[in-house]
C-alpha cells in the first residue's frame, strides 16, 4: 500500500468509529469498549509505520491532496517528521488510555456516549496533527475542544459542570481569537492553504499583519495550552473530569492544540523572530515557576497534577522558545516526556479513585501497601516529573536546561532548575500522603485494580524507564527529525509545495 | 393529541401551523436536493427542516413531535447521517483519492448532476436537521424537569 493513502485513515478511522459506536453501542455488549481500543490501536500502528518508512526511505515529507486538488486550491494533509512524532505521541497515549477507560469507566453509566466522544476528541487530534490547511486545522481543534467540553462533564455533578462551563467559556474565547486570526491572515494573503499562505507572506513587505495575528494567535493557543497568565481553567477542567479522560487532556490535548498548533504556525508560517522566541520564553518560565507554587498547596490529587501540567507546559515552551537547535530537541523530548509520565500519574489518581473512593490526600494513607502496582508505577512517573535520574524526565530537563546556558539565559536555567526542586517538593508530599504511612482501617479490604489497568500503568512506567533511549543512537532519529522541522522554519512552504506538485 | 385544548397554543396558532408545517418541510427538502445548483445546501435545508419539527412542538407541545420523531430515532439518525457522509467520503477512494467525486457528473444545471455532491447534501442534511431537533428537545425536556 502507497503510504500516501493511509494519510486520510488518520481522519477516517476515528470517525468512523465514533459513528458505528453510537450507533451500535447501545445494542451490542462491549461494542463500544472493543470497537474503541481497536481503532486506537490501528492508529497507533499506521503512525509507527509511517515513522518507520520515513526512515527507512529517506523520504521526509508527503503530501495527500483531498479529492485530487492541486493545494492551493483545495484542501491538502502534510505529513513530515514532526507530524509523524506528534501522531505516535497522541496515539500512544489515547490506545493506552483507551484500554485503561474499558474497566476505569464502569464506574460511570453510558459508556458508549463515552467512548463516542473519545474516539471523536482522537478524531480531531489526529485531524489537527496532519492537516495542511489553516481552516481545517480550525475546524479540528473545535471538534476536539467541543468533544473535551463535553467530556470533563461527563459526571453530570454540579462541581463537574460547572468546570467544563467555565472550560467551555473559555475555549469558546480562545476559538474566537484563533478564528479571528485566521480570518485576518486570509483577508491578506488569499489563501488558507498553510504553505501557500508562508509563500504569500515572504513576498510581501511591511507586514502589520504578521505581529497582529501573531499576538491573536498567541492568546488563542496559550489559552488552549493553559500559558500562566491563560490557565484559569485548567485546574478546574482537569480534575473534573474522568481520570482516563484527564490523562488525554493533560497528556496529549493540551499539547496538541495548543504547542503543536502554536509552533508549526510560528516556526513554519511566519517563521519566528527575537520578539516572538522572547515572549515564548518569558511565559514558559512564567508558567513553570507559578504553576509550581500554586501546585505545593494542593490536597486534591488530580487538582495537584492538574497545576503541575501548567508547570512542565512552562518547560516545553522554554525549551522551544530557546529557538536553537538543542532547545528545540529539549521541547520536543519534554513533550513527549510530559504526556507518558503525566498520563500515568493521572491514570494512578485514578486507579486510587476507582480502589478507594477518594482521591483527597488529606484521607488517603498507607495505600502503597494494598495497591502495590499503582503505588510503584506512581513512585516511578513522580521521580520521573521531578528529574531524578535516569528516568525520561531528568534527560529532557537535563538538555533544556544545558540550552539555556548555552544561549547565555543563566536565569531562566536557575528558574527550570528551582522548578524543578519544587516539584519534587510536591511529589514527595503525593507519596507520603496517598502511599506512604499508616493504612487506615477503612482502606484495610480494598484490592488491586484489575489487570487491563494495571496494564497501562505498567506500560507507561516501562516507558518512563526506557525514555532516555530516544535521545541516544539509533533511535534518536525520532526527535532528531522532528526538531530538523521547525529549524528550517519557512523552507516548509517550498517543501510542501514541491511535493505537492510531484 | 392534537386536538387536545389543554397542550399548546391557542386555536388560531395551531390552524396556522397545520397549514403551514408541511410547506416548510417541503421547502426544507428541495434547499437540499437544489443544493448544488442553487444557494443553500444540506446545512441551510437541514435547518429548515429541523425548523418545521420545532414548529410543530411550539404549536401543540412536545408529545406531539416527538410522536413523529422519537429521540432514540433522531439520535440514530444523527450517527446515520454522518455515517453516510463519511461513506461518500471513502467512496472516492474506488477513484483513487479521498473525497473524490467519481460518480457521472451529468448536464450542468440538471438535477441529477455534479455526482456526489448531492448524497453529500443529503446526508448533511440528515445530520443537521436531526442534529438540531435534538438539541431542541434535549432543551424543553431539560426545563421540564427543571420546573417539576
Amino acid at each position: 500500500m502507497n503510504p500516501v493513502h493511509i494519510i486520510p485513515l488518520f481522519v477516517i478511522i476515528p470517525l468512523a468509529a465514533a459513528f458505528s459506536i453510537s450507533l451500535l453501542g447501545r445494542f451490542i455488549k462491549r461494542f463500544s469498549e472493543f470497537l474503541a481500543c481497536l481503532s486506537c490501536a490501528l492508529l497507533l500502528a499506521y503512525s509507527l509505520y509511517v515513522t518507520i518508512f520515513f526512515k527507512i526511505t529517506g523520504q521526509d515529507i508527503l503530501v495527500y491532496k483531498i479529492g485530487g486538488w492541486v493545494p492551493p486550491f483545495g484542501i491538502s494533509m502534510v505529513l513530515d517528521n514532526l507530524a509523524t512524532f506528534m501522531l505516535v505521541t497522541v496515539n500512544l497515549i489515547s490506545f493506552l488510555v483507551a484500554i485503561f477507560s474499558v474497566r476505569y469507566m464502569q464506574m460511570y453509566t453510558d459508556r458508549p456516549k463515552f467512548f463516542t466522544l473519545f474516539s471523536l476528541m482522537v478524531c480531531g487530534m489526529n485531524g489537527l496533527i496532519i492537516t495542511g490547511d489553516l481552516f481545517n486545522l480550525f475546524v479540528f481543534l473545535e471538534i476536539a475542544s467541543i468533544s473535551s467540553y463535553a467530556l470533563v462533564a461527563f459526571g453530570t455533578e454540579a462541581e463537574e459542570l460547572e468546570a467544563s462551563f467555565k472550560y467551555a467559556i473559555m475555549g469558546s474565547i480562545a476559538s474566537s481569537f484563533i478564528f479571528l486570526g485566521i480570518a485576518f491572515l486570509y483577508g491578506f494573503t488569499s489563501t488558507l492553504n498553510m504553505a501557500d499562505i508562508a509563500r504569500v507572506l515572504s513576498l510581501k513587505h511591511n507586514l502589520w499583519v504578521v505581529p497582529f495575528v501573531s499576538v491573536l494567535f498567541l492568546m488563542g493557543f496559550g489559552l488552549k495550552s493553559a500559558l500562566v497568565p491563560f490557565h484559569a481553567w485548567l485546574p478546574d477542567a482537569h480534575p473534573s473530569a474522568p481520570a482516563s479522560i484527564s490523562a488525554m487532556l493533560s497528556g496529549v490535548l493540551i499539547k496538541t492544540l495548543g504547542i503543536y498548533s502554536l509552533v508549526r504556525i510560528f516556526f513554519n508560517i511566519f517563521g519566528v523572530n527575537k520578539a516572538l522566541l522572547s515572549i515564548l520564553m518569558f511565559m514558559g518560565a512564567l508558567s513553570m515557576v507559578v504553576g509550581v507554587i500554586l501546585a505545593l498547596s494542593q490536597w486534591d490529587f488530580k487538582r495537584l497534577l492538574a497545576y503541575h501540567s501548567i508547570s512542565q507546559i512552562g518547560y516545553i515552551f522554554l525549551g522551544l522558545g530557546l529557538g536553537t537547535p538543542l532547545g528545540i530537541i529539549g521541547g520536543l523530548f519534554h513533550l513527549f516526556n510530559h504526556s507518558v509520565f503525566k498520563s500515568l500519574l493521572f491514570l494512578n489518581s485514578g486507579a486510587v479513585d476507582y480502589a478507594a473512593g477518594t482521591r483527597d490526600l488529606k484521607e488517603t494513607g498507607g495505600l502503597g501497601k494494598v495497591l502495590p502496582i499503582t503505588w510503584q508505577t506512581s513512585l516511578i512517573a513522580s521521580m520521573s516529573i521531578s528529574g531524578i535520574p535516569p528516568f525520561n524526565g531528568f534527560f529532557s530537563k537535563l538538555i533544556i536546561i544545558f540550552a539555556c546556558i548555552q544561549r547565555g539565559f543563566i536565569g531562566y536555567a536557575v528558574c527550570a532548575i528551582i522548578a524543578s526542586i519544587l516539584t519534587l517538593a510536591s511529589f514527595l508530599k503525593v507519596q507520603k500522603f496517598a502511599f506512604w504511612g499508616e493504612l487506615k482501617d477503612k482502606f484495610k479490604n480494598i484490592k488491586e485494580v484489575p489487570g487491563l489497568m494495571k496494564f497501562s500503568m505498567i506500560t507507561l512506567a516501562l516507558i518512563c524507564i526506557f525514555g532516555w533511549m530516544m535521545v541516544v543512537p539509533p533511535m534518536n532519529f525520532f526527535i532528531l527529525d522532528a526538531a530538523k522541522v521547525l529549524l528550517q522554519g519557512t523552507m516548509y512552504s517550498r517543501l510542501v509545495l514541491e511535493a505537492a506538485a510531484r | 393529541m392534537i386536538d387536545n385544548p389543554k397542550t399548546g397554543m391557542t386555536l388560531i396558532v395551531k390552524t396556522v401551523t397545520r397549514l403551514t408545517v408541511g410547506l416548510i418541510l417541503l421547502f426544507g427538502i428541495y434547499i437540499i436536493l437544489h443544493g448544488h445548483l442553487s444557494p443553500g445546501g444540506g446545512f441551510a435545508g437541514g435547518v429548515i427542516v429541523a425548523l418545521s419539527f420545532v414548529h410543530l412542538m411550539l404549536a401543540f407541545g412536545k408529545d406531539v413531535a416527538v410522536a413523529k420523531i422519537s429521540r432514540n430515532l433522531a439520535t440514530n439518525l444523527e450517527s446515520i447521517g454522518a455515517m453516510m457522509f463519511l461513506l461518500v467520503a471513502v467512496m472516492g477512494f474506488l477513484g483513487g483519492s479521498f473525497f473524490l467525486n467519481i460518480l457521472a457528473k451529468g448536464k450542468p444545471f440538471d438535477l441529477f448532476s455534479s455526482g456526489a455532491i448531492i448524497l453529500s447534501n443529503i446526508s448533511i442534511g440528515i445530520k443537521v436537521g436531526v442534529g438540531l431537533f435534538a438539541i431542541f428537545l434535549a432543551l424543553v425536556i431539560l426545563e421540564k424537569t427543571k420546573k417539576e
